[in-house]
């Protein structure tokens, strides 16, 4: 029976699971309807459980993206709320704000997602080539990518009038889930297939556990952590542009704002180290549904949005704590004591 | 002698040297550009330490955190919650000032204990507990207070007006007065706060031991140092030294709001690195985190005399600056890591 517990609790999702589903036990306690999902007049479903899931599309992205470049280069990107702002200013900018779009959406969409991809190559640029230190290059963009993205705007808040453009941060017509989560689910679906069934997600391991090392049995470490950052911009593009489309408009002071933060909450209460190493993808989106989860919740308990980072912050550290190693030593050693105290016992009977 | 100068400006030595030099061009250039407008004047100088005395302060922390190789996010939240609490104590309380001055640094203080405590002797990644802090410190300023809060206190705003006149140095107006620069209070904090860190970080035990903990923290061990209250007091220091900047902020907004200084610790972080503080740690002094403000400044003033480039200018030049120093670093380092 222990050995049985024990198996579970080595489990790598073990704990980040258990957080998610405390989580979800505290707002079913306060508020019973919780998992009640019913059918509004336009025949979309809704409820507090789609709504955690929808809100926490755009943070699942950006947490794909995080994961990888944390494996590879025990590096955090700091720049992926900026780089969303850009993403959001390029597109907009290219739709423009008249009654009909200035050039298909399809390519200023992909115009703002290549621009974002620029970005986090040339953070990877910094970070691979250059051998910066992740958050400081990674800095450089988060200092300058709202700025860059104010100079497209020239400083305004560009609203986009077209009506369809609010199909990827809504519902399209005739679908009963908001589209964000068919992103979501769409993006991690593709990352883990590219990580699982190619030799990449081991090669992005080995990499970040020595990259010297890698480069001894022939692994081209720079092109690697190159490319997770690259791929870090390409998920901060995609979130941006579902982010640009729920508002439809671009605020450049203020898409994405403390997203990068969240995101990389969301890493580490997923069970990975920032470490760099071993990693997990699935972690990580339970860390990015657990945040909005608890936000979600703290919202219906009538906390306002200002407090709200107070209780998220206490929830954080407590679970951090519980997974670090030296708490769970302690937790080891007060066992161990009980186990030695509870034998003397028995010697004595 | 040309190889004992050699190797004073080999390095990181260098670096904070072209930082200075970098200083003095910017700032020279802004003279003989605006110089009908008077960007020459003593008190446009003396404006850059008045509007920075916050930052100063703040910089000094973050860099003498950074040199042990860590890092604390957490500054500019911490700074916004000092704001909000002096000005509810003595607003909405009616405390007295020099009372609610002395708490805040005690809460600034206690707050860098936790964030230690978790670092230390959790071991839990520094950028992760200070996040938290971030949150915490953010949404504690929200809950004192969701609305601004202007402070009104006689004592304190006598601090916070209180000119000191610069003697010998005096400018003559168009009208035959003579004017003397001036600055504030908060000014000789930030100065004082300075030296005091140049003083530790240089010629002290707990200075050495900060550089020999951030250099390598296994050695550090070895040689029988106690990293880990070492961690602990820095964090506490900076604890101590964001709630200082946070008081100096105030006596320049003279108010508390939910989102004051709002991203200040990546503006420090940058000073810090622009003035030669690798975030490897080990590295840094603070002489160079207050050129790295000073540039910033010198940035800010030069936008602002220019009179129509936009605000995200600065954001622009400043990270295009921080690019340039970091690939200079980076430079620096592969040519030592290759004569080794």
């Amino acid at each position: 029976m222990s050995s049985q517990i024990k198996k579970i609790t080595k489990y790598r999702l073990f704990w980040p699971l258990v957080c998610l589903f405390a989580v979800l036990v505290v707002n079913l306690i306060r508020t019973p309807d919780f998992f009640n999902i019913s059918i509004n007049s336009n025949g979309v479903l809704y409820g507090y459980l789609i709504d955690i899931i929808n809100r926490s599309s755009e943070l699942i992205i950006l947490a794909a993206g995080m994961t990888v470049c944390v494996a590879s280069s025990a590096g955090t990107d700091i720049s992926v709320g900026s780089v969303m702002a850009v993403t959001g200013a390029v597109t907009c900018f290219l739709l423009g704000t008249g009654d009909a779009y200035n050039m298909p959406y399809a390519l200023a969409v992909l115009a703002g997602i290549l621009a974002a991809t620029a970005c986090g190559a040339w953070n990877g640029f910094l970070v691979a080539k250059m051998k910066i230190q992740p958050m400081v290059a990674t800095l450089i963009l988060f200092t300058a990518g709202r700025g860059i993205a104010q100079l497209i705007t020239g400083g305004n808040i560009l609203y986009i009038k077209v009506k369809n453009f609010k199909y990827l941060g809504s519902v399209l017509p005739g679908v009963p889930l908001p589209t964000p989560i068919f992103v979501a689910v769409a993006v991690v679906i593709l990352t883990s297939v590219l990580l699982k069934k190619s030799a990449l997600g081991m090669y992005i391991q080995s990499v970040g556990i020595n990259a010297k090392a890698s480069r001894l049995i022939g692994l081209n470490s720079t092109l690697i952590i190159f490319l997770t950052y690259a791929f870090c911009g390409l998920c901060s593009g995609i979130a941006g542009t579902i982010a640009t489309s729920r508002i439809y408009s671009i605020d450049a002071n203020n898409v994405g704002l403390n997203m990068e933060m969240d995101a990389i909450l969301a890493v580490a209460l997923g069970g990975n180290s920032l470490a760099g190493g071993k990693f997990s993808l699935a972690g990580s989106v339970i860390g990015a549904i657990t945040i909005q989860a608890l936000s979600t919740s703290l919202y219906s308990m009538g906390v306002s949005a200002d407090q709200l980072p107070v209780y998220k912050a206490i929830v954080v550290i407590i679970i951090v704590s519980l997974q670090s190693k030296e708490f769970k030593k302690f937790v080891k050693n007060i066992s161990l004591k009980l186990k030695i105290t509870g034998a003397g016992e028995k010697v004595t009977q | 002698m040309i190889k004992s100068l050699r190797s004073k400006l080999s390095g990181n030595n260098f670096l904070l040297f072209v930082t200075i030099i970098l200083f003095f061009v910017l700032y020279i250039s802004g003279m003989v550009i605006f110089q009908d407008k008077g960007f020459g004047k003593p008190q446009v100088f003396l404006n850059l330490f008045i509007s920075n005395a916050g930052l100063i302060i703040a910089a000094v922390g973050m860099t003498i955190v950074l040199i042990t190789a860590g890092i604390d996010i957490s500054i500019g939240s911490v700074i916004a919650m000092t704001c909000m609490l002096l000005a509810w104590m003595m607003e909405k309380k009616g405390m007295d000032a020099w009372l609610s001055i002395v708490i805040v640094l005690v809460v600034g203080v206690v707050f860098g204990l936790v964030q230690g405590f978790l670092v230390s002797y959790l071991n839990i990644q520094p950028f992760i507990v200070t996040l938290a802090g971030l949150f915490f410190a953010r949404g504690m300023t929200a809950i004192i207070s969701a609305e601004m809060i202007t402070i009104t206190n006689k004592t304190f705003l006598s601090i916070a007006n209180a000119k000191i006149y610069i003697p010998f140095i005096s400018t003559v107006t168009k009208k035959g007065k003579v004017i003397h620069p001036y600055i504030y209070p908060s000014v000789i904090l930030a100065i004082a706060v300075l030296i005091i860190a140049f003083v530790i970080l240089k010629y002290t035990k707990f200075g050495r031991s900060i550089y020999a903990v951030g250099g390598n923290e296994q050695s550090a061990l070895l040689m029988g140092l106690n990293v880990r209250r070492i961690k602990l007091k820095v964090y506490a220091l900076n604890g101590f030294l964001a709630a200082l900047a946070g008081f100096a902020f105030a006596l320049n907004s003279c108010g508390g709001f939910v989102e004051q200084a709002r991203g200040f610790e990546m503006d420090a972080i940058a000073s810090a690195v622009i003035g030669g503080t690798l975030l490897t740690g080990g590295v840094g002094n603070v002489i160079g985190s207050l050129f790295g403000v000073m540039i910033k400044g010198t940035i800010e003033s030069i936008i602002t005399f220019q009179g129509t480039l936009s605000s995200w200018w600065t954001k622009i030049a400043i990270a295009a600056l921080l690019c340039i120093f970091i690939i200079l670093q980076s430079i620096f380092a592969s040519i030592k890591r290759k004569s080794k």
